[in-house]
């Protein structure tokens, strides 16, 4: 009995904090997003751009394309998938796991042969070939290619230079293209292939030395992003996608060395 | 159903082959160790006693990336093998088997700890009027009354070596055949999505554990008649 009159003066601020809530719910949305790993520092710039212009916030997942499928097929609260590879999302669409139609290439990945060590890759086309049939390393790090599209892009690498079954005893793996990347940057492989975004900053090599793997001796490595089935609702997913292909965004993809 | 095929069998292998090697090397490592704990009144009993409990709190990625730096070219380790002429340990089965002690070691430790404490002084007290070297004392009677412990230490070093993902995903750089175990073998399954096969490595492996800590709980039950 006591408890009434109380009640019905904190009734009129709750009802306002409640439309207040309902009320920015409709204009600034919290996406969940899931981020290929390999995209991870260029999607930290884009995502604070993003969050700027559209008032919308974001909460970005990083991990392996293989693992977010597994969870967006059991139900993972992910809005928009951004994939290391184009198969998974082709997959999700198909599945009915994904907004058919929203699928699209948001960055094309370039494979880049790394050493910690600073002489070690010198400029020149062949560089690359030079020196992995020298063979003067013990261990060769790439992402197992049976889980990365790197790791099975190194593959097609060393197939196609005809080095495969020379430095196979020499492969370590890791699971994603992260782990292979640690692997070289704590010196335990002297050499890796890697993703160019993640030794590249600002358009210049962080550390040691590169080369460039020639566009011809892998199938490039589309990234595609689509909008998941929890995001079918969400306008703030479309338009998150469309941002991926606004120039600001483009122009940070580029900086990290992806083409498009 | 599915046939386990070479890879998985070369996974299994070599995960017991893992396991039996560190179980036996911790026995021998922890024991003194355990020993030493629970007699000292040393002021470093504590520290040392919660160094040796670190591994249990940690998570093993964060073991597995210091290890790696620590056997990389410019750790300590590494640098001391490579000085050596052995080359780094990570990537090898040597690195794994070591990575494996420093992560069970707690598992090994406490039961045989407490298993010393459980004896308490007067034994020793006894066998030590009775002229036993301190030596002595240890071996034939500290070590047979402790045996409880130490079979606790050794079923639970060796199922949790067989467990253990994130040190081997760490330093093991899942070679084939070398350093590729049980574990990291269905770790890669089911990222890419080969869920049966996944499954059926899987389901023999939450077997084997429950059979393991069932053999563990019976021989407790049973207590000393069986293990004296």
């Amino acid at each position: 009995m006591k408890f009434r009159p109380s009640l019905a003066r904190l009734r009129t601020p709750v009802a306002a904090a409640v439309l207040m809530l309902v009320g920015l719910g409709a204009s600034a949305a919290e996406l969940s997003v899931a981020v290929a790993a390999n995209f991870t520092a260029p999607m930290q710039k884009i995502a604070a751009a993003f969050e700027q212009t559209s008032g919308h916030r974001l909460a970005l997942a990083f991990g392996a394309t293989g693992k977010f499928y597994a969870q967006i097929k059991h139900g993972a609260p992910f809005t928009v998938l951004l994939a290391a590879d184009a198969a998974t999302p082709a997959r999700l669409e198909e599945e009915g796991l994904a907004v058919a139609g929203s699928r699209f290439t948001y960055a094309i990945g370039k494979l880049v042969l790394w050493s910690r060590q600073a002489e070690l890759l010198g400029e020149g086309k062949d560089e690359g070939k030079k020196v992995l049939s020298k063979g003067e390393f013990a261990h060769l790090a790439i992402a197992d290619p049976k889980l990365a599209p790197y790791g099975a892009a190194a593959m097609q690498t060393l197939t196609r230079l005809g080095l495969a079954d020379a430095l196979q005893s020499r492969l370590v793996y890791g699971e994603s293209i992260g782990q292979a990347y640690q692997f070289v940057a704590s010196g335990n492989a002297e050499l890796g292939f890697v993703a160019l975004a993640q030794v590249l900053e600002d358009g210049k090599l962080r550390a040691g030395s590169a080369w460039m793997v020639p566009d011809q001796l892998y199938e490039p490595i589309r990234q595609d992003a689509l909008i998941l089935r929890n995001g079918s609702e969400q306008a703030a997913a479309a338009e998150l996608l469309e941002f991926l292909r606004s120039s600001t965004a483009q122009d940070i993809i580029r900086a990290y060395g992806y083409g498009l | 159903m599915v046939e386990l095929d070479a890879a998985a069998w070369s996974a299994i292998w070599l995960t017991l082959k893992l396991a039996s090697l560190t179980t036996v090397l911790l026995l021998v490592l922890a024991t003194p160790l355990a020993w030493w704990l629970s007699q000292t009144r040393s002021r470093w009993r504590a520290p040392l006693s919660a160094l040796v409990t670190l591994p249990l709190v940690l998570p093993p990625t964060v073991l597995g990336f210091y290890l790696l730096v620590l056997m990389g070219p410019e750790g300590a380790l590494g640098s001391l093998t490579t000085a050596l002429g052995w080359g780094t340990l990570s990537f090898s089965f040597g690195g794994l088997l070591i990575g494996s002690i420093i992560f069970s070691l707690p598992f090994a430790v406490q039961p045989i700890q407490h298993a010393f404490e459980a004896i308490g002084r007067r034994p020793l007290e006894v066998a030590a009027t009775l002229r036993a070297s301190s030596l002595d004392a240890f071996f034939s009677v500290a070590l047979p009354l402790a045996r409880p412990g130490l079979l606790t230490a050794a079923i639970l070093s060796f199922a949790h070596t067989v467990g253990e993902f994130g040190v081997v995903l760490m330093i093991g750089g899942n070679i084939p055949g070398r350093t590729r175990v049980l574990s990291t073998q269905i770790y890669g399954h089911v990222e890419a999505m080969e869920y049966s096969q996944a499954h059926w490595l899987a389901a023999g492996m939450v077997l084997f554990s429950f059979l393991v800590l069932l053999s563990l709980a019976l021989l407790r039950r049973q207590g000393g008649n069986v293990l004296r």
